[in-house]
């Protein structure tokens, strides 16, 4: 471990992170619920479109939703039953409102589609296997559901530096990543190889923070069995809450930046959860696609904290049963930082859910008023100023909060937590951010309306100036035409035949009227008698 | 004495080519306020102002001929970015005008058109696909609920929607908190 470390400005260190609640017993598989609910949007993009319809069977594994664009990512059973119906249904998000989601209904059997076998992944080619990783519905399982394929595309560099593995889990209660570390530690090596294949990575470091000696005990030793070559690199990290942040990782392990507004990727560096490892090792080496994960249920209203094997859609009510959660409480999926209040508990897991905090029903202290003494900004990791932007949040001033960089704000909960008047300023942040972001919307939707009325008048005003060329045209053409030779002789002419018809009309006499009976002669005088006295008659109205 | 008006007539002579010059090459063709005026409008071009869209009434604003209230649209937040930015005390909405309403939506009941056109024409956004004797349906992404395509439809088919809160355009609420005094 002589590699140098930097250190991040703020962060806490919280004395007891009570992760031993959750990380001594070894992962269970949850039982198979009877309904799996899979919401169309787990992930940062373009909503999934279904590909199934109701009634059909599916098998587990098999797609049921596609991709629908480039920055979106399928959705497959995560076990064999009947889609018993594609409706919107309550989702895990702190809005409470529903989203579209494919219900199945499971048939017990668990039966997997047929699994692609598996080859290795240094035949292919790195697009390939970019396609591959899609097509397995993977996204970044650290908590922000960004699709991964895309994180694994160098883009215009043809390598990144350094490709990082998250382990940190920084966030107090959360052991999931713990847990899949010790259990699994094969796995997260054969998909870091797989990723930094895929990136052609000059460097690969797989961190952790120095709390979980298991991990770090089992994920040295399978680095030892598997990878001779020393392609990857184990790197011990000082445990500080948020070092799990994408930016505060990159900044501890090379001490460079990532820039305000600016991706890792600029920066040469590409950093990935070890648990997306994991899954991309299932993908590519086993062909399954990402249908379950690993999730801490804990918090101080379950009696059986642990972590699960959950398949994705499972309704979160049940596993709470299984935890021995409280039927009273508060739902959090997430940590105690940054997680966010559930709207129920019939709400399912997504592939995001990394855990279930069930907090006891806490009464409600009001919060003081701030006395601006500065804790909040001491802590901050990406050093804003946390007072500022609350007040002016506060104040709804939207141009100031933006002066004070709101949007570099990663929400970690640093700020809310040392605050000594406990005021919610994440809330107050994430209210500002939503409002901002409507502002635009609908700056951008007035900007088009601007475009489209200017648009429509200067084509009308084009229509108007065509039509009065054409008629000012025409016009000219006669008058041009009165004084012309040609014109007068074509004119003549034109004369000299309605003449002729008019004389060959004159001229033609009733045919066929000799020799009529007297019957015959007084039919015709009387129709001669109605012509002459008839009315002309106005058309039938049209029914419609 | 006399080096002294010289330098100075010969400074103002090219201050004034400089200013002559700027005013040629850096001409503004129109009224710069009015363009701020626009962009504060919301551009739902639906006359409520009495004018005939959004950037008439800027221009009737600029010229002093118009109330910075007279956009219900707007809502109360328009008047006061309005008075923000043209120094003006803000004043509260014409009530006349009528109320501030939520973003509505056209939705045109496909089966009862008749594909008269008569929206298509009225329409300031140019926001209703169709042709005569087909039928007409509204481009959602484009409406901006100014309800002129309503009075010219023949057969009533269209209606107005409010617009529904997706998880993507929901806000967070502002913390409720009632501090201790």
């Amino acid at each position: 471990m002589s590699r140098k470390l930097w250190p991040f400005h703020g962060g806490i260190h919280v004395d007891n992170d009570y992760k031993a609640l959750s990380n001594t017993t070894p992962v269970q598989p949850a039982p198979l619920p009877a309904e799996l609910i899979l919401p169309l949007q787990q992930h940062i993009g373009a909503p999934a479109k279904p590909i199934v319809a109701v009634g059909d069977q599916v098998l587990k594994g098999q797609m049921i939703a596609a991709a629908d664009g480039f920055v979106s990512a399928p959705i497959h059973a995560p076990t064999s039953g009947v889609i018993s119906a594609i409706e919107p249904r309550p989702i895990p998000h702190s809005s409470g409102l529903m989203g579209n989601a494919i219900v199945i209904r499971s048939d017990g059997a668990d039966r997997w589609i047929e699994r692609p076998t598996s080859s290795d992944y240094r035949s292919l080619d790195p697009a390939q296997l970019r396609e591959q990783i899609r097509d397995a519905g993977i996204v970044g399982l650290g908590g922000a559901g960004f699709p991964s394929f895309i994180k694994l595309n160098p883009g215009a560099r043809t390598a990144v530096d350094t490709l990082i593995l998250n382990g940190a889990e920084c966030e107090p209660w959360i052991s999931c990543d713990d847990r899949l570390m010790r259990e699994q530690p094969q796995a997260i090596i054969g998909g870091a190889r797989i990723m930094r294949y895929a990136l052609q990575a000059r460097e690969t470091l797989i961190a952790v923070e120095d709390n979980k000696p298991e991990a770090i005990a089992a994920l040295r030793q399978a680095l030892h069995d598997v990878d001779a070559a020393g392609e990857l690199e184990l790197v011990v990290i000082p445990t500080r809450y948020p070092t799990g942040g994408e930016k505060q990782l990159i900044q501890v392990l090379t001490g460079r930046e990532v820039p305000s507004g600016g991706l890792p990727l600029d920066a040469g560096i590409v950093c990935h959860n070890v648990a997306t490892a994991a899954s991309v090792e299932r993908a590519i080496n086993h062909g399954e696609p990402l249908i379950s994960r690993y999730l801490t249920i804990t918090g101080p209203a379950v009696t059986k904290p642990g972590n699960w094997e959950v398949l994705i859609g499972t309704p979160m009510a049940e596993l709470l049963r299984l935890a021995g959660g409280a039927e009273e409480g508060q739902l959090l999926q997430g940590g105690p930082m940054m997680g966010v209040v559930m709207p129920s508990r019939a709400v399912p897991v997504v592939k995001t859910s990394n855990c279930l905090l069930l907090l006891p029903p806490a009464p409600t202290t009001p919060p003081h008023p701030c006395i601006r003494c500065g804790r909040c900004a001491e802590v901050c990791p990406v050093k804003l100023l946390p007072q500022q932007l609350y007040w002016h949040a506060r104040a709804k001033d939207f141009d100031k909060v933006q002066d004070y960089h709101l949007f570099d704000c990663i929400e970690c909960g640093c700020c809310a937590y040392v605050c000594p008047s406990q005021l919610p300023l994440v809330h107050y942040y994430r209210f500002a951010k939503s409002a901002i972001w409507a502002q635009e919307r609908e700056k951008r939707a007035a900007d088009l309306a601007r475009q489209r009325h200017d648009q429509q008048q200067q084509r009308r005003a084009r229509e108007q100036a065509e039509k009065a060329a054409r008629a000012a045209k025409k016009r000219a053409a006669l008058a041009a035409d009165s004084d012309d030779a040609a014109a007068t002789a074509k004119k003549a002419a034109i004369a000299a035949a309605l003449a002729r018809a008019k004389a060959k009309r004159a001229a033609a006499t009733p045919e066929n009227t000799d020799n009529l009976t007297a019957a015959q002669q007084a039919a015709i005088d009387a129709v001669d008698a109605r012509r002459r006295t008839a009315q002309p008659v106005t058309p039938p109205q049209d029914p419609t | 004495m006399v080096e002294a008006i010289l330098i100075l007539t010969l400074l103002s002579l090219l201050f004034g080519l400089l200013l002559g010059f700027a005013a040629v090459r850096f001409r503004v063709e129109s009224d710069p306020i009015v363009d701020k005026i626009d962009a504060i409008l919301p551009q739902t071009q639906c006359g409520q102002c009495g004018y005939p869209g959004c950037r008439p009434y800027a221009e009737a604003i600029a010229a002093g001929e118009a109330e910075i209230n007279r956009c219900p649209p707007g809502g109360e937040n328009g008047v006061l970015a309005l008075a923000d930015l043209l120094g003006r005390d803000p004043v509260p909405l014409d009530p006349e005008l009528g109320e501030p309403k939520p973003k509505l939506l056209a939705v045109i009941d496909e089966q009862t058109c008749i594909g008269c056109t008569l929206c298509l024409q009225a329409c300031p956004v140019d926001a209703i696909v169709g042709a005569a004797k087909q039928m007409h349906t509204i481009i959602a992404s484009e409406c901006t609920g100014c309800e002129l395509c309503l009075p010219p439809c023949p057969v009533e088919c269209i209606a107005m929607v409010p617009v529904t809160t997706e998880t993507a355009t929901w806000q967070w609420p502002l913390p409720i908190v009632t501090e201790p005094k």
